[in-house]
């Protein structure tokens, strides 16, 4: 337990040391926003098909989303270039069980990712969306458990490969194709089978589908959730839940194996 | 005093690679301990071993009085590493980087305070305690690795490669650290070098090379084995001086760094009848350089050939790490 919470305090220490990481990331949702909310939505102008909320308004919840993967994959990048700095090895001689190491490395990186996440839903009203008390609780499990699951699969990716690059190169596969399937930019009901099965296999989309639900809970229309969802709030954080046990357990394995 | 280390058969391969073999060591309790040899002669993987960093192919080892292969948990409990690259966090002050340890390793807090305040001291770090450590020089990253593998009083010290790239005089103040650190608290010292100069200093040295056991001796009895003096003669013709010495005086010349290399038994003495010999031969002698025998002779005698040359094409490997690397160069002599 001490061990954990020594690796999440280093984690934290350095993440909050390092001013400017926070604000790009925090300037980073507000560019998404801009671009997505303005530009997509002059093409849109005319259709009412987003239960009466705003373009900016409906992609809003991708962006949250969106920020907290960014910030949970890249924080998961900390354990290549500890491997590559040497401070691993500070860390594998000492008597922490390997458990609580590659836990602790989830824990700092959901707390980091939670935390830019928090920072994004003060734009909530600048989008003319007021949250109440209970949906920023809400909201705060949500992106808690998807921060979770994303760190989850950083580590995942980052036990199987060695070096930054070949780190670099597969997060930045994988992260347009898991937002652009997510949801966030457009409704995913209707899609063609193909396209739902990749949906169906997406993390990103039961995250923006919950998030999107209670974000949106007040200002859309009532029918037009209910009919554009995937799931209930509670069944997407199940199987968020699942994502994250399944992208966790052969982190650790390959975490806990001696060379 | 009781075995601190000791190994039986130990081996480590890679692949097809035999990196560590059949390595049988037993290491007293407050040894300092050497275990030299030329890189990629399985200094680092031996070190691997004994902290439980890698797994043996073969054999055991016990560390601490605990298996290295079954006990991993209780073997690191009990040892301090300072490994051979940098592994201490740039970003984290000194103080830092010594409070991380402590609490990895579950030291009281009141301990930690004490021994951190005591050791950064020692390696003259206590002004900059609260410094980041990306404004160290390497010296400085090393002294702290140092204070950082002895904060939770280690039985047992494992120091890889401890002063490469460091200056002659860093080299020699982390020497003094480590006398006085086994004389205050009876520790054991267990290093890798290939600096010979560094292995001299040691009770024992253990000489590996290719993976293999090759010698293991006090350093004043490896070089006994050498029977006498050595003189470095220096010649127009190697070849036709070796064959000449060979022949007329009954040596048994090698080739050295500097021309020719032989052991008499009485130095001063032959100088004078082997340049005339040569001499008469139309050979010219161009310097005869005496030396009494070092760990080099030995080492050169075992395994054929110079650690040196090696040493030079290490440092080069590191010096693809930029600034680091150019410290390394500047450190090697």
């Amino acid at each position: 337990m001490s061990a954990l919470y020594t690796i999440w305090l280093r984690d934290l220490t350095r993440f909050l040391r390092n001013r400017s990481r926070i604000v790009t990331s925090l300037a980073q949702p507000l560019l998404y926003l801009a671009i997505f909310g303005t530009g997509l939505s002059s093409l849109l102008s005319g259709t009412s098909s987003l239960g009466g909320v705003s373009f900016t308004a409906f992609v809003y919840p991708g962006v949250i989303g969106l920020t907290i993967m960014f910030t949970a994959l890249f924080t998961a990048i900390s354990v290549v270039y500890d491997r590559e700095f040497g401070f691993l090895k500070e860390v594998l001689v000492s008597p922490a069980p390997r458990l609580a190491v590659a836990l602790g490395k989830v824990a700092s990186g959901s707390t980091i990712a939670l935390l830019q996440g928090v920072l994004t839903l003060p734009l909530a009203w600048l989008l003319g969306l007021p949250l109440t008390l209970g949906q920023v609780a809400q909201l705060t499990g949500i992106m808690a458990v998807l921060a979770a699951v994303c760190t989850a699969l950083g580590l995942l990716v980052s036990t199987r490969l060695r070096g930054i690059e070949g780190y670099n190169l597969i997060i930045n596969f994988l992260m347009m194709p898991l937002f652009l399937l997510s949801g966030a930019l457009f409704p995913l009901a209707g899609l063609p089978g193909w396209m739902n099965v990749l949906v169906r296999i997406n993390p990103m989309a039961y995250a923006t589908d919950a998030l999107r639900q209670v974000v949106l809970a007040g200002a859309a229309q009532p029918g037009f959730l209910a009919a554009s969802r995937l799931h209930p709030v509670s069944l997407d954080v199940l199987v968020l839940l699942g994502f994250f046990v399944v992208f966790l357990v052969p982190a650790v394995r390959a975490f806990s194996k001696q060379e | 005093m009781s075995t601190v280390i000791e190994t039986k058969g130990l081996g480590r391969d890679y692949g097809d690679l035999v990196a560590v073999d059949a390595l049988n060591l037993e290491i007293q309790q407050g040894e300092i301990f050497a275990l030299l040899g030329p890189n990629g002669g399985g200094k680092t993987t031996t070190v691997g071993l004994l902290t439980t960093l890698l797994r043996p192919s073969r054999g055991s080892a016990r560390v601490a009085g605990y298996d290295v292969a079954s006990q991993p948990a209780e073997v690191r409990r009990h040892i301090g590493v300072v490994f051979q690259g940098p592994s201490v966090d740039e970003q984290l002050t000194a103080w830092e980087n010594l409070d991380f340890h402590a609490r990895i390793y579950n030291m009281p807090r009141p301990l930690f305070r004490q021994r951190a305040a005591e050791l950064l001291a020692l390696v003259e770090l206590a002004e900059r305690q609260h410094e980041p450590v990306r404004n160290f020089s390497g010296g400085m990253r090393r002294r702290l690795e140092l204070a950082r593998g002895l904060l939770h009083q280690p039985q047992v010290l494992f120091l890889d490669e401890p002063t490469v790239g460091l200056d002659p005089q860093t080299r020699r103040a982390i020497w003094d650290y480590l006398a006085a650190l086994r004389q205050q608290a009876g520790a054991t010292i267990f290093l890798t070098t290939h600096y010979l100069e560094e292995a001299e200093d040691c009770d024992r040295t253990a000489i590996i090379d290719g993976g293999k056991l090759v010698a293991l001796d006090t350093p004043a009895a490896l070089k006994a084995t050498l029977g006498g003096d050595v003189l470095h003669i220096r010649v127009t013709d190697v070849a036709a001086a070796s064959e000449l010495l060979r022949q007329r005086a009954q040596l048994e010349p090698r080739q050295g760094p500097d021309g020719l290399v032989v052991e008499v038994a009485d130095g001063p003495r032959r100088i004078p009848e082997l340049v005339a010999l040569l001499d008469g031969a139309g050979i010219a002698v161009q310097a005869v350089n005496l030396r009494r025998p070092s760990l080099e002779d030995v080492f050169i005698k075992l395994t054929g050939r110079g650690i040196r040359a090696e040493a030079a094409e290490a440092s080069e490997t590191l010096g693809r790490r930029g600034r680091m690397g150019r410290r390394e160069r500047g450190g090697d002599r």
